[in-house]
């Protein structure tokens, strides 16, 4: 019996066995995986490059002019807007249909990829055009940002914008670093099941100062230490039963235990 | 001291007293003890008391510390709130803030939010201070379940102590109610949230509601009048009443004297353990010491309550996941799960039983229940001896699994009130978690209670076998024959007994229903009732091991069960070739003993393990 | 309960239970035995109990030298406010060490050997328990209190009444009666609708698109004096909603072209129901997810609530601004008993 036999008991045998399987599989998964498709481009011609972007990768589900399917709603008067939110957040490419689209991992196209797609999906019809710069910063007034962030925002994606539940499945997402850019998009488009608030609603200067808080969210400030989420008190409890009483009654078997 | 100590009386624990002259003997600062003594007991006569308690012996078990994380928990509360309320402003009244914290600044709040704010960011200390005080509060409640759940599932409720257990019980209630008041006070947007859930609870009394509602708060919700008299509950009114049943709580333990758990020389009239002065001073004290040590690191590294992020509390928006604190999740839950077809209109009225059942009803029926039940257990069993000793919750398997029902129902409301954070983080529909646990809140308790007696019965015959055949030591023998056997050890005898002593109860029969003169007597329908709910209780009974069948196991031929007998002194070593295959110390082997008897020079048994 | 057990008949003396064997014999511990092993506790000891002056000292010491605003990295936590985290540690510390201490002293070098202590029973003697009923007994006969029917129920009478003063002052000072209180809201026909903003502005039937949410208070509303008690009765939520979606009649005439506006107070306990889902048209309330379809004049479709939310009817003035045309029609909330 060689060496490798002779531990094959050894208790550490299983874990290392399992270990191999797991780096194994892992690794033919990344060699083996499909790729994401993307189109190569070539011309010139934003709004040509964009319609081929867009016959390539989205006409399967939202239709060759955008008008929706079953599986997928309309694109008409979304607006480049809506396009630089989805596809730049990661959102879109969907692999597939599902109760909720989530952000995405990585985005799978370039900027100037988003930009023609943009500028295609503009011309199903007018709707939310991109935002203007100086409006999206981040510069804006904190605590008003705070004041309707609470009042517009929180019920859906929390106290601290760290999401929140919606019916059958479906989620406010965090909004943990998310770009000011993209926070503006939300809104004036309303992606998913978020309703939409147009500029009428929440002047620019009102979006800024949202994204003024939850920039200052994004610095990750905790005062009283690890913020366990800032999911509320639930989170506090589990801490306080699992660790709190955790260690208390480690601290008491010890202490009743006799001494070496 | 002897290893069979026989109980001694407890004068012959004060045989060794020391008088006040001996104290004055020796050195001057000894001198100086002794004579601030002397002038305490010369206007007290304390001397006495002091000595009987500073003899006194606790009975040494991690379990019976539970108790006092809840004993700690309750005095580091009272100092840091106290602490607290020297920068609380209890007041409803609207300022603008103006203090550090950037995100709040120009923003109007109440009075009391603003103090909070403050107390975080700009008291020295005050963050520390603060959530010290929450997290212990959350301790308070945890420790308090675990200690409950601790006496409930040892039978440490029974005779003399039903009146302890009731207190405990009250003190629960009272505590959770405390923690709820207390995180309503700084009016943040999610206490405040829960503010106006209690409203709506109290709207929905039947007849009173409204008026109800109206008192409590003053008038119209929020009003200005919550605060403060949320203030006076949580600072004055509680804290007194839990002051005075704690009280009440320890000093019936003092006077009780607290149970042992079962083993080698506990018996019913004796408490061992280790006396109060040195040993339990320096544990307990030190533990008090550990739980707010651990307490202020939790509150050092980890946030807790970020009212700060909360923002002060305004009727018109609210936060995803809205929670109360832990200890009122199972109330949450019950809102929850609760049906909302249960709402009539009864000609010109409006019964809301969906809300007032889950708020208003299920948490004191579940404390009342919890409050009564070591009567209802002395009812069953009428049993009027005092109990000292206590249960492994095995022997009680019956008693076990109620309590674990209980705890099941409690738990599935309790987790119903996290629905929509299970949803996000594990990705499920809410409804589908919603109505899953609907069904299971009926479902899982049942089965809970089945599966825990059997589980407690089946260790209870685990013991049995433990008794009977002993340990298996892991050594395989191999006969010449070629059988294999594993040999089993026997138990020693201390360890034996912990398995063996436990008394197990039958089943309370209906008296003869046929009196003196030969009348018949009709048994009555509490009789009855009372003969089937003991036979639910104790019917499927496990009993103990007797002297008689380990003798009979020990005669029992199978050479399965060798056994080494204390004549085998180990002199063979069993690696040893030569000694493979004989069937050393099998029962055929061994000489006639009687387990029982005493030595030819008429010493008590030595037993197979007692050398040390 | 000690068991010199009765013994089995003609069993050769085997008893019928098992008799407890007594304590078991003591272990000693190093620190027992070996003086080397009692020394290296004490020095455990010292240490813990040194460990925890530092640590009081640290906590001193940063008490006055770090500024409350500090903010420092700390891999974990994030950005930690250094104060809090540096007092908590270094109090938590100080405090441990001094309970570690505490107890490996008790476990290392007190005395470990088992004592047992005898119980008494709880009940007290039959002639303490005589002597108790005798001079209660005694004493109501020397009181007279049989004797005197007139004094008995005189003293019954006084003590039973004594305690209502008090009670009276609690209770009858105890906030408003309720009235119609419940029953009416800030709203009024003509009130502007405005945003629920800190500078509160109207808005035009023009501004609500498809699929936009306001959230709206009546006119006027931060001007009163009881602003909060006003907002948690008078939170309106708007949505702007396709009209070929209204399967209610009257929620499309008490509307404006699709907008409908909804009391925003939940009727199952009052939390706010803000959360709109736009592609299903549903409003969910975060508290109990009581969840009510806009398309169906806000009935409940899932959760514990039962009744819709009351809608409010709304118009457009001269200038275009959204108007209420009406006040609410029943009362808004939870539910109480004389709602009918």
């Amino acid at each position: 019996m060689n060496a490798l036999g002779s531990h094959r008991r050894h208790p550490a045998a299983i874990f290392i066995l399992i270990l191999l399987g797991l780096v194994a599989t892992g690794g033919l998964y990344s060699l083996l995986a499909p790729r994401p498709a993307t189109a190569a481009v070539s011309t010139a011609d934003d709004q040509t490059t964009g319609r081929k972007l867009f016959l390539a990768n989205c006409a399967t589900c939202h239709g060759i002019s955008g008008q929706g399917s079953k599986v997928a709603p309309t694109l008409v008067g979304v607006g480049a807007a809506a396009v630089d939110f989805q596809v730049g957040t990661g959102r879109m490419q969907l692999a597939g249909p599902g109760v909720q689209a989530p952000r995405g991992k990585k985005v799978m196209f370039t900027n100037k990829e988003i930009a023609s797609l943009a500028a295609h999906v503009a011309t199903f019809g007018p709707g939310p055009a991109l935002p203007d710069d100086q409006y999206t910063k981040g510069d804006g007034n904190i605590a008003r940002g705070n004041e309707l962030f609470k009042v517009n925002c929180a019920m859906c994606h929390n106290f601290a914008g760290s999401g929140g539940a919606l019916t059958r499945g479906k989620y406010a997402p965090s909004l943990r670093n998310a770009t000011g850019q993209h926070i503006y998009e939300a809104m004036t488009t309303g992606p998913q099941s978020m309703p939409v608030f147009n500029d009428q609603n929440l002047s620019p200067t009102n979006k800024n100062d949202i994204i003024s808080y939850l920039h200052d969210l994004d610095e990750n400030k905790n005062p009283g230490g690890l913020n366990l989420g800032n999911l509320g008190p639930v989170s506090e409890g589990m801490f306080a039963w699992i660790f709190g009483l955790g260690l208390m009654i480690g601290a008491a078997v010890w202490l009743g235990s006799k001494a070496a | 001291m002897s290893p069979q100590a026989t109980p001694k009386g407890a004068d012959s624990l004060r045989a060794d007293d020391v008088t006040l002259e001996d104290i004055t003997e020796g050195s001057k600062a000894k001198a100086r003890a002794g004579s601030l003594a002397g002038w305490l007991d010369d206007r007290t006569n304390t001397a006495r008391p002091t000595s009987y308690l500073l003899k006194k012996v606790f009975p040494d078990h991690w379990s019976f510390m539970l108790g006092e994380i809840a004993m700690f928990s309750l005095i580091i509360l009272l100092l840091t709130g106290t602490i607290l309320t020297f920068w609380f402003v209890p007041s409803a009244g609207r300022v603008i803030y103006n203090g550090s914290y950037v995100p709040l600044k120009g923003i109007p709040m109440s009075e009391a939010f603003k103090s909070t704010v403050d107390i975080s960011f700009d008291v020295r200390g005050g963050l520390i201070v603060r959530q010290i005080h929450h997290w212990s509060a959350l301790l308070f409640t945890v420790s308090i379940s675990v200690h409950m759940f601790r006496v409930f599932f040892t039978g440490a409720f029974r005779k003399p102590r039903e009146i302890n257990w009731v207190i405990g019980t009250i003190l629960s209630l009272l505590a959770i109610n405390e923690g709820f008041t207390g995180y309503s006070l700084p009016d943040d947007l999610l206490s405040g949230t829960g503010l106006r859930a209690a409203e709506g609870f109290m709207q929905s009394v039947p007849v009173l509601g409204s008026y109800l509602a109206y008192f409590v708060f003053g008038g119209a919700f929020p009003g200005e009048a919550i605060i403060p008299r949320l203030f006076t509950v949580h600072v004055l009114l509680l804290p007194a009443i839990i002051i005075g049943l704690f009280t009440a709580h320890i000093v019936l333990v003092a006077v009780h004297k607290h149970t042992q758990y079962p083993g080698p020389g506990k018996t019913n009239d004796n408490v061992v353990g280790y006396p109060f002065m040195p040993v339990y001073m320096a544990k307990a004290g030190g533990f008090f010491f550990v739980v707010f040590g651990i307490t202020a690191l939790m509150a050092a590294l980890v946030t807790i309550n970020p009212i700060w992020l909360y923002g002060p509390y305004d009727p018109s928006p609210v936060t995803a996941g809205s929670q109360p604190d832990w200890y009122m999740g199972f109330a949450d839950g019950a809102l929850r799960l609760f049906p909302g077809f249960t709402e009539f209109n009864v000609f010109w009225f409006t019964l809301s039983l969906n809300v007032f059942i889950p708020s208003l009803v299920v948490m004191p029926l579940i404390y009342t229940i919890a409050g009564v039940y070591p009567f209802i257990e002395s009812w069953v069993t009428g049993d009027k001896r005092e109990h000292h000793l206590l249960d492994r919750p095995r022997n009680a398997p019956t008693r076990t699994g109620l309590g674990v029902m209980a705890i099941s129902f409690y738990l599935i409301l309790f987790v119903a009130a996290g629905n929509d954070l299970i949803a996000i983080k594990l990705g499920l529909s809410i409804n589908d978690i919603t109505q899953t646990l609907q069904v299971m809140l009926l479902v899982v308790p049942p089965l809970a209670y089945w599966v825990t007696k059997r589980i407690c019965m089946s260790l209870q015959r685990r013991d049995q076998d433990k008794v009977l055949h002993g340990r298996e030591s892991g050594r395989v023998v191999r006969t010449a024959e070629g059988r294999f056997f594993e040999v089993h050890e026997p138990l020693p005898e201390h360890e034996r007994w912990t398995l063996v002593q436990q008394e197990i109860l039958t089943p309370l029969q209906l008296t003869a229903r046929v009196d003196e003169n030969g009348v018949r007597r009709k048994s009555t329908r509490r009789e009855r009732l009372r003969a089937k709910v003991s036979s639910f209780y104790f019917a499927d009974g496990v009993a103990a091991v007797t002297p008689a069948e380990l003798a009979a196991a020990h005669h029992d031929g199978s050479a399965r069960e060798a056994i080494e007998t204390g004549q085998d002194s180990g002199d063979h070593d069993v690696s040893d070739p030569a000694w493979v295959g004989q069937l050393h110390g099998g029962a055929d082997e061994r000489p006639e003993t009687d387990a029982y008897a005493s030595d030819e020079d008429g010493a008590e048994p030595a037993g197979p393990a007692s050398a040390p | 309960m000690s068991e010199h057990g009765t013994e089995i008949e003609g069993s050769g003396g085997i008893p019928e239970r098992f008799t407890n064997p007594g304590l078991p014999p003591h272990v000693s511990r190093s620190a027992d035995l070996d003086e080397r092993a009692a020394h290296r506790a004490e020095r455990q000891v010292a240490t813990l109990f040194t460990l925890s002056m530092v640590a009081t000292v640290i906590f001193l010491v940063a008490y006055f030298s770090i500024d409350q605003k500090t903010y420092r990295f700390i891999p974990g936590i994030g950005q930690a406010n250094l104060s809090n985290v540096v007092l908590g540690a270094s109090l938590g510390l100080s405090l441990l060490c001094i309970g570690l201490g505490a107890v490996h002293w008790a476990r290392t070098l007190m005395p470990d050997t088992e004592v047992a202590e005898d119980r008494h029973p709880q009940r007290s003697s039959d002639e303490a328990r005589r002597d108790a009923v005798e001079t209660l007994a005694a004493g109501g006969t020397a009181s007279q209190l049989g004797r005197r029917p007139l004094v008995k129920y005189a003293v019954g009478g006084a003590l039973a009444l004594v305690a209502l003063p008090q009670l009276l002052v609690l209770a009858g000072g105890l906030g408003p009666l309720p009235k119609a209180d419940l029953s009416t809201t800030f709203w009024r026909k003509g009130m502007r609708l405005m945003r629920d903003n800190p500078t509160p502005t109207p808005i035009k039937a023009s501004d609500v698109t498809l699929v936009s949410v306001f959230h709206v208070m009546p006119e006027g509303i931060d001007k009163s004096p009881h602003v909060l008690e006003e907002k948690g009765k008078a939170a309106v939520i708007l949505i702007g909603i396709d009209p070929a979606l209204i399967q209610v009649p009257k929620e499309r005439d008490w509307g404006h072209d699709g907008i409908v506006a909804y009391s925003k107070i939940c009727t199952h306990v009052g939390c706010p129901v803000g959360l709109y889902e736009h592609r299903t048209n549903h409003l969910l309330c975060p508290c109990h997810q009581s969840t009510f379809d806009v398309a169906q004049d806000c009935k409940v479709i899932f959760g514990p609530a039962h009744r819709p939310l009351p809608q409010l009817q709304i118009t457009v003035d001269a200038e275009g601004y959204l108007i209420a045309a009406a006040p609410f029609q029943q009362p808004v909330g939870p539910s109480f008993w004389e709602r009918g």
